[in-house]
């Protein structure tokens, strides 16, 4: 083989090569879900805590729509009721899915303030989650969800300890890490998250974060936004208005 | 090339053949067992996001209910509740989508599915119609006063109330909150103008109460005795106060 032969059947390998590569790349990315491309959404969620009236029909969808163990504890999203009182000290609790206990009264001439904060993962820009998975099986989609591998994860908890949120926990069957996935498989369908959907108050809103003109997009320009933690960098895109300084 | 094989020491040889044996397991264990998304990592996450895509959806969304159900969503539209999600009250309905007849979503009717939301609770927010389910009403089912798809204050017959507000406050929440007063009270119309000389009768028969109350009565959801042997010598409201709460 001479030089010339060299270089002509090095040239034929590396295009077939990229046609190859380049197929089978296109071919997987097709199956994810018709036509839905993922690199063309960058999602995320509003919260506004004066409308919350924490009635726990979100917890109670997203259970029945991801199919999340009914007992308490195993929560994708969950409302804290937070109790700020006349001598400054905080209480904050998870309400039981809308009913309220009657031992829960409390005498109100002792409460400085008092409200509801729905809380989910926060679906970071910068997961520490991810970084912590030693094999890899939690990671960022091109439309900014964060999802948990079900068949790669070794469950270890050291994302459930990671989170600084508390999103996180072990799901009792699958023995794996389980989490909020904002509803991915409505997501690629076109629809809202299940939370979203039954919101009675529309205390949440959802869209694309790239999106001018999405409700979230209306969201963020028309509130006041704070985000949970801000000082850690994670750089969450669930966007809270109206949040107390209280809340952590 | 035979006399290089033959210089090539026999023991060299073996452990040649040995290594390409291995190599070849290894190639055909990379190449063809261990499925292709455990190598390349973005293989590994498509299929993880195709797996959480084909996920059962459980919550059809709001759109699709008022293809067959315009009549509800045109009632909906300008009432208090026009903002809910028909899933948030009737429950996750895909199933019924895809087979209207025979899967039917649940119909909440007890007080406790409004009580989520409606139930008064000092964290929900100012102007958020709430009620004490203990005195509003109790044991009532809400619907009978309030239609939920446009949920209004019932209309209580006001005329009276100019004068008798404390019997009408202590009526609105008995079981008589919907019958006019003039139903029990024949009120002739110059009461209106001389209140103390011409005065309103009262029930002073048994059987006046019997209309509805008593067994042979066939009015629904009305309770009924046996008016021969119940308290026989007395008239019904010496015993049973009619305005009050419960009506007992």
């Amino acid at each position: 083989m001479d030089r010339r032969d060299f270089l002509k059947n090095l040239g034929l390998c590396i295009f077939s090569g990229g046609i190859i590569g380049g197929l089978s790349a296109d071919a997987w990315a097709k199956l994810i879900h018709k036509d839905y491309d993922p690199a063309k959404h960058y999602y995320g969620m509003g919260i506004d805590i004066d409308k919350c009236i924490g009635c726990g029909r979100c917890m109670q969808a997203c259970k029945t729509e991801n199919d999340v163990p009914i007992a308490p504890f195993y929560f994708r999203t969950w409302v804290e009721r937070y109790v700020i009182r006349t001598d400054h000290s905080v209480s904050v609790n998870t309400i039981n899915m809308g009913v309220d206990e009657p031992s829960d009264l409390f005498i109100e001439r002792d409460v400085l303030r008092s409200f509801f904060v729905p809380k989910l993962c926060n679906q970071c820009d910068h997961p520490p989650c991810v970084q912590v998975c030693p094999v890899g099986a939690t990671f960022k989609t091109d439309d900014g969800v964060i999802l948990v591998d079900s068949k790669r994860c070794i469950g270890c908890r050291y994302c459930i300890q990671a989170c600084p949120y508390g999103a996180r926990f072990l799901h009792p069957q699958t023995r794996v890490a389980d989490k909020c996935t904002f509803c991915y498989h409505r997501l690629v369908r076109g629809m809202l998250p299940a939370c979203v959907e039954v919101c009675p108050k529309q205390a949440r809103v959802f869209g694309d974060t790239k999106s001018f003109a999405s409700p979230l997009g209306r969201f963020v320009r028309m509130n006041k936004i704070h985000v949970l933690k801000p000082y850690l960098n994670t750089e969450p895109k669930v966007y809270y208005a109206n949040l107390d300084g209280e809340v952590n | 090339m035979r006399d290089f094989f033959k210089r090539i020491p026999e023991q060299a040889l073996r452990i040649l053949t040995l290594f390409i044996l291995l190599a070849a397991v290894l190639f055909v264990v990379r190449q063809f067992i261990i499925p292709p998304e455990l190598k390349d990592t973005d293989l590994q996450k498509i299929s993880s996001m195709e797996r959480e895509a084909a996920r059962e959806v459980k919550y059809a969304g709001f759109h699709i209910c008022s293809e067959c159900h315009e009549k509800e969503k045109n009632i909906k539209k300008s009432g208090y509740h026009r903002d809910l999600s028909c899933e948030s009250c009737h429950g996750a309905a895909q199933k019924h989508t895809e087979n209207p007849t025979e899967v039917k979503p649940s119909s909440p009717r007890k007080r406790d599915y409004c009580s989520y939301c409606h139930t008064y609770n000092s964290s929900r927010p100012t102007g958020f119609p709430q009620i004490n389910p203990h005195t509003h009403n109790p044991m009532r089912p809400c619907i009978t006063c309030h239609n939920p798809h446009n949920p209004v204050p019932p209309k209580v017959p006001g005329s009276c109330a100019a004068c008798h507000a404390q019997i009408e406050r202590t009526k609105v929440t008995s079981y008589h909150a919907l019958l006019e007063c003039t139903v029990c009270h024949n009120t002739p119309e110059k009461h209106k103008t001389t209140p103390r000389v011409v005065r309103p009768t009262k029930p002073d028969k048994r059987e006046f109460c019997g209309k509805c109350h008593d067994k042979s009565a066939h009015v629904k959801g009305v309770p009924t005795v046996d008016m021969a042997t119940h308290g026989e010598k007395y008239v019904c409201w010496q015993c049973h106060y009619p305005h009050m709460l419960g009506g007992i």
